[in-house]
């Protein structure tokens, strides 16, 4: 398998990175797991990449709020076994290792798994036509066509992709914050505004501008390590993309919910975060009731399409599973 | 472009088109075959080696970015007259059958046992806050190892040759 030929170039500072991005055509390669493989089927054909693997972003510090900030380089395998990472924020370790295989996440980075692609076939796969993801204006050939691990929530007309990360959606639950640099500075992005619903430009999946340079991830302290739970549906026991997950995040005061976070993956073209489900948990116990509330609250307004009406009922007991578990943990 | 590589504790000076992989770069320019090209697309784990003894998959990886790296193949495992224990533990537990996948299945158990000594969970951990070394029962080795697929099935014979490499202390 080939590539289209491109210049390569080694950044060995910040600076000469974010000096070299700009152009459309230019791609960072970091890990390379999900860019090489984009590129090898001709859905990236970018001209240049800047190798930003030895700038220095792999450092994981403590915040004097009590926080953490993850360079963008950490691989998603030291990331997901820091020490820290396991005692504040299990719910993002238990994410991170659900995700992809061991090799992959030897390789892949903190940025780079921000920046995954959709696995949606039409997009994945040139041979077909219509994709406006990939070449907008085409057509979305997943509408009519074979949609069973599309989005339910969220969609347009134009784009029913989902978006693919584990990690995404355990740091929508955790309020992280996207730190991008460029020529002009720094840029802090929150986790529910870094991804994009697909709207009438699905091929746009985030808000990061073509001239910056993902440096950094900031977590706040952490109030939900002793109550989490990242529960994770899918067609193979290992090495799969959900079908729906569920990052849900507990801060309990005795038998009733103080405070919660709720995310689904799988369901939409970015982290969904269930707000709604939040609000109708608060001050209440975890009963039966309230954890049915919660799951019908967390697929409002869904949309389902001919193959995947499945994943309706699935996130919904996904939802109940998963908050029962976190308040177990 | 000129590239070296450390492979084997070999220097290898090569003139790469910065598209070749690191797999493309040991199998057509060095000549080392030992190393696999299954899916080529990071989803088997045939091209799996170990760079900086951390196992990757050499198909998603561009030989250019690699310069500096220490490198190890399957290949470089063995000693002038001895196996590695990881290679024995596979011949004595029959850990194959048509042996394509073999290769990358070595290296990714090797890569796998060091991690697992160095306090390092998995999908199936239970308890990611506990310390230590990894309790390696059945379920951990077969998720830890399930980024290498073997289309001969032979999945059993390679939990049990990981199993008694792990006991080993390899």
């Amino acid at each position: 398998m080939t590539m289209r030929a491109f210049d390569y170039m080694r950044a060995e500072r910040v600076d000469d990175a974010i000096a070299a991005l700009g152009n459309p055509n230019t791609r960072c390669l970091a890990g390379g797991t999900n860019l090489l493989d984009l590129m090898k089927g001709y859905v990236e054909q970018p001209t240049r990449l800047v190798d930003i693997t030895h700038l220095p972003l792999r450092d994981i510090e403590t915040l004097p709020d009590g926080g953490l900030r993850i360079g963008a380089l950490v691989s998603n395998t030291d990331l997901a076994n820091d020490r820290n990472v396991r005692e504040r924020y299990p719910l993002l370790a238990q994410a991170l290792v659900s995700g992809a295989s061991p090799q992959l996440r030897n390789m892949a980075s903190v940025g780079g798994n921000l920046l995954q692609r959709t696995r949606c076939h039409y997009f994945t796969d040139v041979g077909f036509d219509a994709c406006n993801k990939r070449k907008p204006g085409s057509g979305c050939a997943a509408r009519e066509g074979s949609n069973r691990i599309h989005a339910i929530l969220g969609a347009s007309d134009q784009c029913i992709a989902v978006h693919p990360s584990d990690m995404c959606v355990a740091l929508a639950a955790l309020d992280a914050v996207v730190e991008a640099q460029s020529r002009s500075g720094m840029r802090r992005i929150p986790m529910r505004e870094f991804h994009r619903l697909p709207g009438t430009t699905p091929e746009r999946d985030t808000e990061l501008r073509g001239d910056e340079l993902i440096v950094a991830v900031t977590l706040p302290a952490s109030r939900f390590a002793d109550h989490s739970r990242y529960l994770k549906v899918r067609d193979r026991a290992s090495y799969e993309f959900a079908l729906v997950s569920v990052a849900a995040a507990l801060e309990m005061d005795r038998d009733r919910v103080r405070d919660v976070r709720i995310a689904l993956g799988g369901v939409a073209q970015k982290p969904w975060r269930a707000l709604r489900a939040e609000q109708v948990l608060v001050g209440r116990a975890l009963d039966d009731a309230a954890l049915a509330a919660a799951a019908s609250a967390a697929t409002e307004g869904a949309r389902p399409y001919r193959d995947n009406a499945f994943k309706v009922t699935l996130a919904q007991r996904a939802v109940a599973r998963a908050l029962r578990e976190a308040s177990a943990a | 472009m000129h590239v070296r590589l450390d492979v084997n504790g070999h220097d290898y000076d090569l003139t790469l088109d910065p598209r070749v992989t690191l797999l493309d770069a040991l199998r057509e320019y060095i000549g080392l075959t030992g190393t696999k090209k299954g899916c080529d697309r990071g989803q088997c784990g045939a091209c799996t080696v170990l760079v900086n003894d951390r196992r990757i998959n050499s198909c998603l990886a561009l030989a250019a970015a690699h310069e500096g790296d220490r490198i190890r193949t399957i290949e470089g495992l063995a000693g002038a007259t001895t196996l590695h224990p990881v290679q024995s533990a596979f011949i004595g537990h029959d850990g194959f059958q048509c042996g394509y996948c073999t290769p990358g299945q070595i290296c990714s158990a090797i890569g796998m046992l060091d991690e697992a000594r160095g306090d390092t969970i998995s999908a199936v951990t239970t308890d990611v806050r506990r310390r230590g070394p990894a309790e390696l029962t059945d379920a951990e080795i077969r998720e830890r190892m399930s980024g290498n697929l073997c289309r001969c099935g032979a999945y059993v014979g390679i939990v049990a040759a990981v199993r008694e490499a792990s006991k080993r202390g390899t």
